[in-house]
């Protein structure tokens, strides 16, 4: 894995941000050839404007995507296993996920994928435990009874089919968690940790969610960042063209 | 790309690179319309798969809602108050000129003249939509004439009259009709005045109070009756004392009926209020500002003599007086120039200035549904606006109807 240590939430964000840039653009995506981007679904699927405006306007609106390759799981279907299978065979049309980005929860959750979750499980309903809804309780006023207790969700399998995983981990509350996700055991009480059976997974965070971490690792990443920062410096740009963008080989992997 | 929108094959435009005034505040999001409206692109978006046909960058402008002018007695020669035999070509010159003010809806106002005036005149102002040929009329204002003789201003005293007889026949008898009026001002102090506010407002014509001498639980009364509108604060009317605030006072009574809201017309021309007095309404009210002109015929051209109804009118710069006298007699100030000068002499944001000349007009007449915001399915009447405000283009129905020469012309 790659441990990327930036100093605050906001920068943790832009170097993500960049990233995620270069990748698309060195992916080098055009007519027929899609760079599949994955995201954990944020809010369960009751409050459908809820979800769908959050994408909207924090996402969609600013970007130039055309509506018919967005594809969000409908919990209002009427045969939500169908929905789920559909959501598979989705990703698999597109040629599978190049690059799934997501968060991790305070218990360890990647996705909907609460703890107890299997490690190869795919896209199906699930039940959310109660530190999830507390924690979605902020989108409905507070009101813990106005907080879906159901989610459909893509599974640990999903995810661990896609090309490469980002995760972005910030705050002293998620802490604990990055630390049973990367120095303890592959366990699926805390389903982040299945991505380190995954080649190719970048998890991004800022110095907070680093407090429960072993001293040494820290000062290992910390030490790569150098070679890490060559990942997105220089930032490249769809308007290069051939040459340039082939040549940004990624320097090394570990 | 193919076109699967679901709901219309009507082209959609998206205006980027701007800054639009909604929800009160300025914020840097597109501004999309189709087939006249306002468009929610998320709902485009997601429940039609659809995206824009053409976008447009409007170079960082401000993007407002079409001002609304709740009181212009005319301009560029034509004067509502005259019966002329071109009186149709008049009006249409006068909504066709003011687009490049900012103006997209108006109410023609007629001061005080005898009743063969109004049965000539009203029927030839027709409700309608703006469009390229000009801005929108919502109604007729008529301003008078059952107004006091003490407060008369510039109307021409011999035109007064009372409905003590007939009550709402006698008004109705002497305009004629009331098709096509939006607002009637009048004076809440004559007799008989609280049953014609009644009627009038059954009827949906939103009731001003001016060119009255009345205390204010005479104007409150007024209120309870109906009445919503103040024409032209402080002109026309007793200033405020401190024991009887008069009109003046209805900005801070506490007597209007829960849920409803009073509204205030300012000329803010610098020359019909001292700012120090437009700073004190506007502070002690701010919700219920509506930016006026009172603009007479001779708004638009040079100095000089022009009519207002059945008076002449003398204009020095941007003083307008009845001819031979100090009295004040409309404006011949510009919607987007009271703009400026309101938010200059109250150091208001420019949200405030924008609003209080396009969303208060709209929601004293009860049409903030579909004009004076920019909320989705609202009519696509807007401006695009300079950082000094300063209108740069003027659109109805998503339509440019007006722009800026770049020559400046």
């Amino acid at each position: 894995m790659k441990l990327i240590i930036l100093e605050n939430y906001s920068q943790a964000s832009e170097w993500a941000a960049k990233y995620i840039r270069n990748r698309i653009v060195q992916f080098g995506p055009g007519p027929g050839r899609f760079f599949t981007l994955g995201l954990p679904t944020g809010l369960p699927r009751d409050h459908p404007e809820s979800y769908h405006s959050f994408m909207w306007n924090n996402f969609f609106k600013h970007i130039d995507i055309s509506p018919e390759n967005v594809h969000i799981l409908d919990g209002n279907a009427p045969d939500l296993q169908a929905e789920c299978d559909a959501f598979e065979e989705k990703i698999k049309a597109a040629g599978g996920i190049e690059l799934f980005v997501g968060g991790i929860g305070p218990d360890g959750h990647i996705a909907f994928n609460e703890p107890g979750s299997s490690l190869v499980s795919r896209t199906r309903v699930k039940t959310l435990a109660m530190d999830t809804i507390l924690a979605n309780a902020r989108f409905f006023d507070g009101d813990l009874s106005k907080v879906p207790t159901m989610a459909l969700t893509v599974g640990v399998g999903t995810v661990m089919d896609a090309r490469e995983v980002m995760i972005l981990i910030t705050g002293a509350h998620k802490a604990f968690a990055l630390y049973k996700a990367i120095e303890d055991g592959v366990n699926h009480m805390w389903t982040v940790s299945a991505f380190q059976q995954h080649p190719n997974t970048v998890f991004v965070c800022d110095e907070d969610a680093t407090l429960e971490l072993k001293v040494k690792t820290v000062k290992y990443f910390k030490g790569l960042m150098l070679v890490h920062n060559k990942l997105v410096e220089p930032l490249y740009s769809m308007k290069e063209k051939g040459a340039e963008r082939s040549q940004s080989k990624k320097p090394y992997s570990d | 790309m193919p076109s699967n929108k679901s709901v219309s094959d009507a082209p959609i435009v998206q205006f980027t690179n701007c800054r639009i005034l909604r929800d009160h505040q300025l914020q840097r999001e597109d501004l999309w319309v189709r087939e006249g409206k306002i468009l929610n692109p998320e709902k485009l978006f997601f429940d039609e798969k659809g995206s824009a046909d053409v976008q447009l960058d409007c170079n960082d402008s401000i993007i407002a809602p079409g001002f609304i002018d709740v009181q212009i007695n005319g301009g560029f020669g034509v004067d509502f108050s005259l019966a002329t035999d071109d009186f149709k070509s008049g009006i249409d010159l006068v909504s066709q000129k003011i687009l490049s003010h900012g103006v997209t809806s108006f109410c023609p106002t007629l001061v005080t003249s005898p009743p063969s005036v109004y049965h000539q005149v009203l029927p030839q102002i027709s409700v309608r939509n703006g469009g390229a040929h000009g801005a929108g009329i919502l109604g007729a204002h008529l301003e008078g004439p059952f107004i006091s003789k003490e407060k008369k201003g510039a109307h021409p005293e011999h035109c007064l009259r009372t409905f003590e007889a007939g009550a709402f026949q006698d008004l109705l008898a002497t305009y004629g009709s009331l098709n096509g009026v939006q607002i009637v001002t009048l004076a809440p102090e004559m007799r008989r005045s609280s049953e014609v506010i009644r009627e009038l407002t059954k009827r949906g014509i939103c009731v001003s109070l001016g060119h009255s001498v009345a205390n204010l639980s005479q104007a409150e009364e007024a209120v309870q009756h109906g009445a919503t509108f103040i024409t032209h604060l402080f002109n026309a009317m007793l200033p405020f004392h401190h024991r009887d605030p008069g009109i003046v006072g209805l900005l801070t009574s506490d007597k209007i009926p829960a849920g409803r809201r009073v509204f205030y017309g300012m000329i803010s021309d610098g020359i019909h209020t001292n700012p120090a007095a437009l700073r004190i309404a506007h502070r002690a009210h701010p919700k219920g500002l509506v930016l006026v002109t009172d603009a007479i015929a001779g708004m638009g051209l040079a100095p000089g003599r022009h009519t207002l109804g059945q008076q002449v009118v003398e204009i020095d710069g941007l003083n307008t007086y009845i001819a031979g006298t100090k009295t004040l007699s409309g404006s011949v100030a510009t919607m987007d120039t009271c703009v400026r000068h309101f938010q200059e002499a109250t150091g208001c944001s420019v949200e405030t200035a924008l609003e209080a000349a396009s969303l208060h007009p709209a929601q004293l007449l009860g049409i903030e549904h579909k004009k004076g915001t920019l909320n989705y399915d609202s009519d696509a009447d807007f401006l695009m606006l300079n950082d000094s405000l300063y209108v740069q283009a003027t659109y109805i129905a998503g339509e440019e109807v007006w722009r800026q020469d770049v020559l400046g012309m």
